[in-house]
């Protein structure tokens, strides 16, 4: 199935794509068909640059794994010094 | 019996013309033939895509499959665009028509058309194929399991699809619905909720609903992949098309 249930988001970031490294506006997140990945439906995260089409880094992943990784972000974040939160927007 | 072809990408005038990239197969024939407009899937302008406009080609129409993608993501790869085109809501329904109206008269101005148009789609296509003959002229119409016919898009993504209920009044040929019985965008409930509103407005509605068969049965190249039921619909597909887009 086509599930149109997408989670999409704003981000701050960088990313490593076709073209090289380039800033990462807006994120997607769903639950689709792969294009790569050899099942028929995996957990999908593209991050992307709206303004760009080659600004585009995909990502496709079984359940499991798409679980394991969303909770070692969790896990890193909740494990970093709260001063280091607190200055993530300085150079 | 299949023919010989010959296909290629092409651009053609769009949407308030704008220049889109579409590909386009026809039969190596002089003979007149109906022409068949292709609304590719979700996923995108990619090479399954492809193959299925090569093979109505191949069975002797005309076809041309416009890149809905063109302006998000122009000579980016299927896969790139379409993520672009999601995370930008996907195509506008307006602007869909547009481009929907542009292909069909590129069909319709081949010296070998017969001047009979089919529109098809799949997956967000196939309730695009129906959006499609809501607004426009065609002789026949085949919605391939689209989902968002008579229901909205989830509130929480960032698609724009509304439902079609109130369009389908409108609709200008008979249509040929095909849908997989495990599927649930769309459900087989929606679906008869679809023929329940299209045989009320006295419209010519044939659905055929194959069981073992989900989403994406036509999809060759992805485990959705169902060879009976792909091959009993394409069936469903070829009777159709003699019925409507003989001369």
């Amino acid at each position: 199935m086509c599930t149109y249930q997408t989670e999409r988001l704003k981000v701050n970031a960088s990313a490593k794509g076709r073209d090289g490294w380039f800033h990462a506006s807006d994120a997607i997140v769903y639950f689709d068909h792969p294009v790569h990945y050899p099942a028929g439906h995996a957990l999908m995260i593209d991050v992307l640059d709206l303004t760009n089409a080659s600004g585009r880094v995909g990502l496709e992943m079984d359940a499991s794994s798409a679980r394991s990784m969303a909770l070692a972000i969790l896990r890193t974040l909740d494990n970093v010094p709260v001063e280091l939160l607190e200055n993530e927007a300085a150079t | 019996m299949t023919v010989d072809l010959t296909a290629t990408t092409i651009e053609i005038a769009g949407d308030g013309g704008d220049q889109i990239e579409a590909y386009f197969a026809r039969p190596l024939t002089d003979a007149r033939v109906g022409g068949v407009v292709v609304i590719h899937h979700l996923p995108g302008y990619d090479e399954a895509t492809k193959e299925i406009t090569r093979r109505f080609a191949a069975n002797g129409y005309l076809a041309i499959c416009p890149n809905l993608y063109s302006r998000e993501a122009p000579g980016m790869s299927s896969d790139d665009a379409a993520a672009t085109a999601r995370a930008m809501g996907g195509v506008p329904d307006e602007r869909l028509v547009g481009d929907v109206a542009g292909a069909a008269a590129f069909l319709r101005a081949q010296v070998n058309s017969n001047q009979k148009l089919a529109v098809i789609g799949y997956c967000s296509g196939g309730r695009q194929s129906v959006l499609s003959a809501c607004s426009l002229p065609f002789d026949a119409a085949v919605d391939c399991y689209g989902a968002c016919v008579v229901v909205d898009a989830p509130k929480d993504s960032p698609f724009t699809f509304t439902s079609l209920t109130s369009k389908l009044a409108n609709l200008s040929c008979p249509m040929l619905g095909l849908f997989g019985a495990d599927d649930t965008f769309p459900t087989p409930e929606q679906n008869e909720e679809m023929a329940r509103l299209l045989h009320e407005h006295g419209k010519s509605f044939e659905a055929h609903t194959y069981q073992g068969a989900g989403h994406a049965f036509f999809n060759v190249d992805r485990p959705s992949f169902r060879p009976d039921a792909a091959k009993e619909a394409w069936g469903e597909i070829w009777k159709f098309f003699a019925t409507h887009l003989s001369a």
